[in-house]
């Protein structure tokens, strides 16, 4: 990590020597921050409008936040309504997407790693139509996906969102592109000839060296499920199961017959970015330090 | 994703160049941990991704039949049917019609805003890029079906700071004329700060030796972005194109979110929400045929796509 800061701050400086003028530093500037407003401000908007009251929110349209104690009652309502619908949303959300994207990320791993360093014949075949795959719409999957599983009976259950996100053609892909790169093949010659196994090599030494593709896999795979409405709205009907995208949205549709839930979804909208929001600060670290690796290797 | 979109451009993965015979031995010798590396892929992928297109396929060539009026329903081989239905629907030729114009209403500018601020931000004109980094990516952590329920009440004018512009009878965002934009900003503010991402990240990977050569030559800023920085940052263009594609085609979340508040968009707006309303009827065989003809869109259209821009992105 170190190195690899010196080395960009050693590229750096003398590329901006050139033309950091300050007026057009500040001109810049001043650009990137009314793009920021515009990216931060129906954040903004939600804190603001989750320390109103349904009423209030009609009637008061300023982007001050009105009351601190209301939006700690909003928080507190939110949270308790319909025997804690809420949290139980927030929690199948993250085991959708932690169980599947970590599922997801280990089978296309291996899989993208044995297609890049194991020679066999119509491997092409199979890559290709792999690579197919990445071309399908996943909706397109969704309704006869919704048939298959009801024919097993096994609709509106927790398993019929958690499977299908089992499969990431895109994370084979670029396993495949990442393990050709990054795990020469002499170092596996060395483990065979050390009397290391085939699976035992890639579990201790190859799956580390692909370390910053597989965190480029799992953040795909694991923003994708948390960002899935389509399965779920076509497999679910049990509310107990929903994630949080399909939960809110149901609240939403029910705003005509109970005006509260506007506000209940405002304040459930709030808190359900926070998780992923931490999650992407905490990977940012790690997904640096990757990046770092690439620059060194170099 | 950033380390693995620019590689993307410079590794391609090994070709079976090598001695053939020496492969023939390889599979001998290593045949148990193949199996254990391709099988579970596999078979997910046979079970969970081949199969429903196969079935979908399947179920778009049948049709329901009844022996009399109170008869049982019954599957029958149905030959074309289902899509000399789908090809003569004006709803779903006007549902791609919608798609379309959304595409090029809201893919371009978004492209070529995530590479403006992707240049900038690699740039020395920029100070405080860490927040800014930050702040434009964070969209990216709100699901699009949540960012479509934020931007509904922002422009809603019962509820939006935005007074006068969200009760314009004219320009308001929930009125026809501008129901394409307020739909485009929805996706551009989720994505923008994501496609910046991947070609920020593909534009660190630029060794720096190239910059150090082109300003030896006397070349400005502005001409290194654009002779040595966007050429390479292609490939990430490429695939950030293709993913629009393919996304704008499945679009449904923020019509689905928006046809709840205004009456310009339909139950019936893109194809997919003519595959949910479908089912629902049910006629699974009618949306199986429609989920067939949007799938073989969408590989034509990206198939072409990559043709037409080399053979760069996908190696």
């Amino acid at each position: 990590m170190s190195t690899a800061t010196i080395r960009t701050s050693l590229r750096r400086t003398p590329r901006g020597a050139t033309a950091s003028r300050p007026r057009s530093v500040a001109l810049t500037t001043l650009f990137m921050a009314i793009c920021a407003f515009y990216f931060l401000l129906p954040m903004w908007w939600l804190i603001v409008a989750s320390s109103r009251t349904t009423g209030q929110l009609a009637t008061n349209h300023s982007l001050i936040p009105s009351s601190i104690g209301q939006l700690f009652s909003n928080v507190a309502d939110v949270l308790t309504y319909d025997g804690g619908i809420f949290v139980r949303w927030l929690l199948n959300s993250i085991g959708y997407a932690v169980i599947g994207a970590a599922g997801a990320t280990v089978i296309a791993a291996m899989a993208g790693y044995g297609l890049a360093k194991y020679v066999f014949p119509g491997r092409e075949a199979v890559f290709n139509t792999i690579l197919a795959g990445v071309l399908v719409p996943v909706t397109a999957l969704a309704m006869p996906l919704f048939l298959m599983f009801s024919q097993a009976h096994a609709v509106n259950t927790y398993w019929s969102v958690l499977i299908p996100s089992l499969v990431s053609p895109f994370g084979v892909y670029l396993s495949r592109i990442y393990a050709s790169a990054a795990v020469p093949g002499s170092l596996l010659e060395a483990a065979r000839l050390d009397g290391s196994g085939e699976v035992r090599t890639f579990f201790t030494m190859s799956a580390r060296l692909m370390s910053p593709a597989l965190v480029t896999i799992f953040l795909f795979s694991f923003v994708g499920i948390w960002n899935n409405f389509f399965l779920p709205l076509v497999m679910l009907q049990n509310q107990k199961l929903y994630p949080i995208t399909l939960g809110l949205f149901s609240w939403n549709t029910q705003i005509s017959r109970a005006p509260f839930l506007q506000t209940y979804v405002i304040v459930g909208s709030l808190l359900s970015a926070i998780p992923l929001l931490i999650a992407f600060l905490l990977l940012q670290r790690f997904w640096q330090s990757g990046l770092a690796e690439g620059a060194v290797k170099e | 994703m950033s380390t693995a979109i620019p590689s993307i451009a410079t590794a391609k993965p090994e070709r079976a160049t090598g001695t053939v015979t020496a492969a023939r031995r390889q599979v001998v010798q290593h045949k148990k941990a193949l199996a254990i590396f391709l099988g579970p892929f596999l078979l997910v992928f046979v079970l969970f991704y081949l199969a429903p297109i196969l079935f979908a396929v399947l179920q778009s060539f049948m049709k329901v039949s009844r022996a009399g009026a109170f008869g049982a329903p019954v599957q029958v081989f149905g030959g074309l049917t289902q899509y000399s239905a789908v090809v003569h629907s004006s709803v779903f030729w006007t549902s791609i019609e919608h798609v379309v114009i959304f595409f090029f209403v809201s893919v371009p500018i978004q492209l070529i805003m995530a590479l403006l601020l992707a240049l900038l931000l690699d740039s020395s004109l920029v100070k405080g890029k860490r927040f800014f980094r930050l702040a434009y990516f964070a969209p990216y952590a709100v699901p699009t079906i949540i960012a479509a329920l934020i931007w509904g009440y922002l422009y809603q004018p019962q509820v939006s700071p935005f007074q006068t512009l969200t009760s314009s009878p004219t320009f308001g965002p929930l009125t026809a004329n501008m129901i394409y934009f307020s739909m485009a900003n929805i996706v551009f503010w989720t994505y923008v700060g994501y496609n910046m991402v991947i070609i920020y990240s593909a534009l660190k990977a630029i060794p720096g030796d190239l910059f150090e050569a082109a300003k030896m030559d006397g070349a400005s800023q502005l001409r290194i972005a654009w002779s040595v920085k966007i050429p390479l940052v292609v490939p990430a263009l490429i695939m950030s194109t293709m993913f629009s594609i393919i996304g704008t085609l499945q679009l449904f979340n923020e019509p689905t979110v928006l046809a709840t508040l205004t009456p310009a968009v339909t139950a019936t707006w893109s194809p997919n929400m003519i595959v949910l309303a479908t089912t629902n009827i049910p006629n699974y065989n009618l949306a199986a045929a429609i989920s067939v003809m949007l799938a073989l869109v969408s590989c034509a259209v990206s198939f072409t796509f990559l043709r037409l821009t080399q053979k760069r992105a996908f190696a």
